[in-house]
């Protein structure tokens, strides 16, 4: 949709938009190209302008299995933010990637400098990347589209 | 008036032909073998009957004439012997019933489908870019469980072409499966269509439709521009049994396509 609102960046305010894309530099992945691997140190995060990039797990006997999937305008890692500062996931790029790239560690010294610029963007992490995915995750374990629940003797009705 | 008229008399339909859609969701065309039903709308549903099993609500997915396309899923009895009809037999039908999409003549047009949900918007896609130079963006958004569980892949393609913007991800990825995995409201923020000025259309299980109409009031489309269709047990049809009571709603006459700003208080309610 156009609205910026609901996308990362159009959540924030101007003037922290303006403060955070200060850190920011640009920044092209290939598809296919891994972003980061699960457990490493989250030293970097971006927001995606363009591509596709798939956030997955390695499960033994069946490989790389991706989680989810992440757009335009989203927000891909938030683990930089919150110790112990690692992966909990991969990233691998599905179609190639426009980005802005972000250090860590300047934007979380100004996250603890400036509390209102840190209150904001943890807000903006918490509900428009954390939020939504987890809102999206728990719609995903309700397995809609299985085939329908049969209730059986004796289970609550 | 008539049976015919009132809706409560199966008429006989043949089986024209059949085709897999999925591994348990086939596409069935039928034809009369008499006299013809009223013409069905785009989001109006058919009883129809497989007989000896029972009769089952299923909505239209395109209408040419008197000729009808279902598109059946087997979850039971009667669903899973409809799913298998054989080309040449008969089944019954009953309807036209309920209410059918409102499709605007211009603007944007948002669809977003989930699973079997896709069926009955398909002819809302296709009439609108049937006259796809009237309209603004048009997107076409679609969930399904997993990429085999996808309802005709080739026909989205073909819809890509005409000049919508389709976007389809799936909840359970398969090996070599290369495009978005997640639920449907995920990709609501590429659709690219100005949500003042969007018709939007919601159908698949209830809980995406309230997660989909939600996330689109909250980025600013008009409720009452947001179509979704619901599902309640169906069984007369016309008003008489009160099987399909959505609070004050008998959703086979005032539904199954109802507008958000309508549905939205009555789905909120605990079901008893
Ligand atoms: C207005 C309307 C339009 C519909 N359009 C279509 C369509 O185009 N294609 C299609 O495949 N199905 C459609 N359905 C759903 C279809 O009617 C049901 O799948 C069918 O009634 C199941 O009957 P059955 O005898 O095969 O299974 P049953 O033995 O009656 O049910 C099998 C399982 O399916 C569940 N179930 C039954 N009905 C529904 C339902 N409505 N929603 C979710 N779970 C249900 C039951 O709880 C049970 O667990 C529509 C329903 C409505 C109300
Ligand atoms: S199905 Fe009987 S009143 Fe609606």
């Amino acid at each position: 949709m156009t609205t910026a609102g609901q996308q990362f960046l159009g959540a924030l305010s101007a003037a922290h938009r303006d403060r955070l894309l200060a850190f920011a530099r640009d920044r092209s992945f290939p598809a296919g190209a891994r972003v980061f691997d699960e457990d490493a140190e989250a030293l970097r995060f971006w927001i995606l302008r363009s591509g596709l990039v798939a956030l997955d797990a390695q499960v033994p006997g069946q490989g790389s299995v991706v989680m989810e999937t992440l757009g335009p305008g989203e927000l891909l890692g938030w683990s930089w933010l919150f110790e112990p500062y690692r992966w909990h996931l991969g990233a691998q790029v599905r179609e190639p990637v426009e980005a802005y790239e972000f250090d860590a560690p300047p934007v979380r010294a100004a996250i603890e400098e400036d509390p209102a610029f840190g209150l904001e963007l943890t807000r903006c992490v918490a509900s428009v990347a954390i939020g939504r995915r987890l809102r999206a995750c728990r719609i995903r374990l309700l397995d809609l589209y299985g085939v329908p629940h049969v209730p059986s003797e004796g289970s609550p009705a | 008036m008539t049976a015919l008229m009132t809706g409560t008399l199966p008429l006989p339909y043949r089986v024209v032909r059949t085709a897999d859609e999925t591994p348990d969701t086939a596409g069935i065309v039928l034809e009369p073998s008499g006299t013809p039903l009223p013409e069905f709308c785009p989001g109006q549903f058919a009883m129809v009957y497989a007989f000896g099993a029972g009769d089952i609500p299923l909505s239209v997915s395109a209408v040419d004439g008197h000729r009808l396309t279902l598109t059946v899923r087997s979850v039971g009895a009667v669903s899973g012997a409809l799913r298998n009809a054989a080309a040449g037999s008969t089944v019954g039908v009953r309807g036209p019933f309920g209410t059918g999409w409102d499709v605007p003549a211009d603007g944007d047009v948002l669809i977003v489908a989930g699973g079997i949900g896709l069926a009955p918007l398909r002819p809302v896609v296709r009439r609108v870019l049937a006259a796809r130079e009237r309209y603004g963006q048009v997107a076409v958004l679609i969930g399904a469980r997993g990429p085999r569980d996808l309802l005709r892949p080739g026909e989205t393609r073909e819809w890509q072409e005409a000049g919508a913007r389709v976007l389809t991800t799936v909840d359970r990825p398969a090996q070599g499966w290369s495009g978005d995995v997640g639920v449907v409201t995920m990709l609501l923020d590429r659709a690219a269509v100005a949500p003042a000025g969007t018709a939007a259309f919601v159908c698949g299980p209830e809980v995406m439709i309230r997660a989909t109409a939600r996330e689109l009031v909250h980025r600013s489309v008009p409720a009452e521009r947001i179509q979704v269709s619901l599902e309640r047990t169906m069984h007369c049809g016309t008003g008489h049994c009160g099987h399909c009571q959505l609070g004050p709603l008998l959703l086979c006459l005032a539904g199954p396509v109802v507008p958000w700003d309508r549905a939205r208080p009555l789905l909120s309610v605990r079901e008893l």
